[in-house]
């Protein structure tokens, strides 16, 4: 029960907002509504439990409404009567997506707000993933909310934006109990089933790929295993099987764009059984087309790895050379291409230097490890 | 979103300076109320913009300890005098960009001191290590 009131929660709340309802209020009478199925749907569902929780959310509403006296009487009549045929599809759901995810609001309180409200995840847990007090959180919330409370509900919204919120809350991965990349192929797999955008399609095979590699990334001491050395038995073959296909259909509409370009790379990483089979001149092709659909430092930077493993380390470096060095990653890109091309010493200082430049502890232990293999 | 240690030194810095040249101990208390509050409004204030993870103000009496072998007490060292640098406490952020952890910075660097006048002292900013991006290739 639990699943399906996550599924259907955000759906009445779109309905609620679209009926007319401020998005704070809505959301307050959408939880009662909730925590009202919980208790009576224990013995038996409702034959139509979305109807149910819109009636009860709708009432809830209008009660609280009421409460709030004479100032609102006016309006209280003017919304009283619902238009009809309002429980509709999962398009509620999408339209609230689009709202949570308005280019007015900040990436990150698209975030919060988007896992909130459409993602159905509790405050606490918004904030625990993110790793900071829940009054912190409830507050990024309710401001994100009054940001978007001008916007109208399913007025034309900006994918692009949308996506690269998604994209976001997947690369925020698992810090605690709530798996926000699993909660992103959720939300982008819904907007796959009504999208009619081939990105949405490159953007679902792309998590997915990456997903699948999830468990090989971290040996079990919790550190970081690059690409070449996973074990791909560990990789998730049905993961992969999936993403490949979403990712065939979508660059068979002939519109490519970067996410489909970038799912395309991870499909032909997933694809190779060694690290040694690895078609990397089909993947540098790849690269070759997402530089021309970005100018994105961290893809030329890619692109010479690629670049490293078709034409030789040498070549690797030239191509890094042509990058901004302040691009996260450069100095341990050379570190590793100069180790290729057999210069111990120089190896190891560079692996010294990204060490003291990484981002994140595992990166920083894992560069650690490759200088004091150099050492000596 | 990333996260940042805003750490206020009682001394040190690219400058040393010793809050605003005036101790604490010469500012009348309405001074030093004055000073607490401000230093509790910027929390609050980052609170209200979602941006607050914790602060925590730190007693400047401490001491330097370390492991000398097994079976060995723990060897200590310290309280130091005053002319070192030490850590006064520190407020975590969580923010939007590096632009806006100096900026919540330089705001906590304004907090008054002696004559109600801003402190203007070094406030030392660091990122956290984060966990690592799931899509590298």
């Amino acid at each position: 029960m639990e699943e399906l009131l996550r599924d259907l929660g955000p759906q009445v709340l779109g309905i609620l907002v679209r009926r007319g309802a401020d998005f704070a209020a809505a959301e307050d009478a959408v939880q009662e509504a909730l925590v009202e199925a919980v208790r009576r749907w224990a013995d038996e569902l409702p034959a139509e439990p979305k109807g149910w929780l819109v009636t009860v959310a709708w009432r809830k509403f209008l009660d609280a409404r009421r409460s709030d006296a004479a100032r609102l009487r006016r309006e209280v009549a003017q919304v009283e009567e619902p238009p009809p045929g309002a429980a509709e599809s999962r398009d509620d759901t999408l339209q609230l997506l689009f709202l949570c995810c308005h280019p007015t609001l900040s990436p990150a309180s698209a975030v919060a707000l988007t896992l909130r409200a459409v993602g159905g995840l509790t405050t606490r847990q918004v904030a625990r993933a993110h790793l900071v007090p829940e009054a912190t959180m409830a507050q990024r919330i309710s401001r994100a909310k009054r940001t978007v409370a001008a916007v109208q509900l399913g007025e034309p919204g900006d994918l692009a934006t949308v996506l690269k919120v998604l994209y976001l809350i997947f690369n925020e991965g698992y810090t605690g109990e709530v798996d926000l990349a699993a909660e992103a192929i959720r939300l982008t797999r819904q907007l796959a089933g009504a999208g009619e955008d081939p990105e949405v399609g490159g953007l679902l095979a792309l998590m997915l790929l990456h997903h699948a590699r999830r468990t090989a990334r971290f040996a079990a001491d919790g550190s970081l295993v690059p690409l070449a050395e996973q074990d791909r038995s560990r990789w998730d073959a049905d993961m992969i099987a999936e993403g490949v296909v979403v990712i065939q259909a979508a660059l068979a509409r002939d519109r490519l764009g970067e996410y489909q370009a970038q799912a395309a790379i991870a499909a032909l990483h997933a694809d190779a059984a060694t690290a040694e089979e690895t078609d990397w001149p089909q993947v540098l092709e790849w690269y070759d087309e997402l530089a021309r659909l970005t100018d994105s430092p961290v893809v030329a930077l890619n692109r010479a790895v690629a670049v490293g493993e078709v034409d030789g380390p040498l070549a690797g470096l030239g191509a890094v050379a042509q990058v901004p060095a302040d691009v996260p990653r450069h100095t341990a890109l050379r570190a590793y291409l100069h180790d290729r091309a057999g210069d111990r010493a120089l190896a190891h200082d560079l692996y010294v230097a990204a060490a003291a430049r990484a981002t994140s502890v595992a990166e920083r232990d894992h560069l650690t490890r490759q200088a004091a293999r150099l050492r000596g | 979103m990333a996260k940042y240690l805003l750490l206020k030194h009682y001394r040190g810095g690219p400058e040393r300076t010793d809050y605003g040249n005036a101790p604490m101990s010469d500012w009348t208390p309405e001074e030093v109320s004055d000073h607490i509050a401000f230093m509790q409004r910027v929390a609050d204030e980052l609170r209200e913009r979602g941006e607050f993870v914790d602060a925590q103000a730190l007693s400047p009496e401490g001491a330097f300890v370390r492991y000398d072998g097994p079976g060995r007490p723990p060897v200590t060292d310290g309280p130091f005098a005053e002319t070192k640098d030490l850590i006064a406490g520190w407020m975590m952020i969580d923010v939007e960009s590096v632009e806006r952890a100096h900026e919540a910075a330089a705001y906590l660097s304004s907090a008054p001191g002696k004559g109600g006048v801003p402190l203007h002292e070094w406030i030392e900013v660091r990122p956290f290590l984060e966990h690592p991006p799931t899509v590298t290739d």
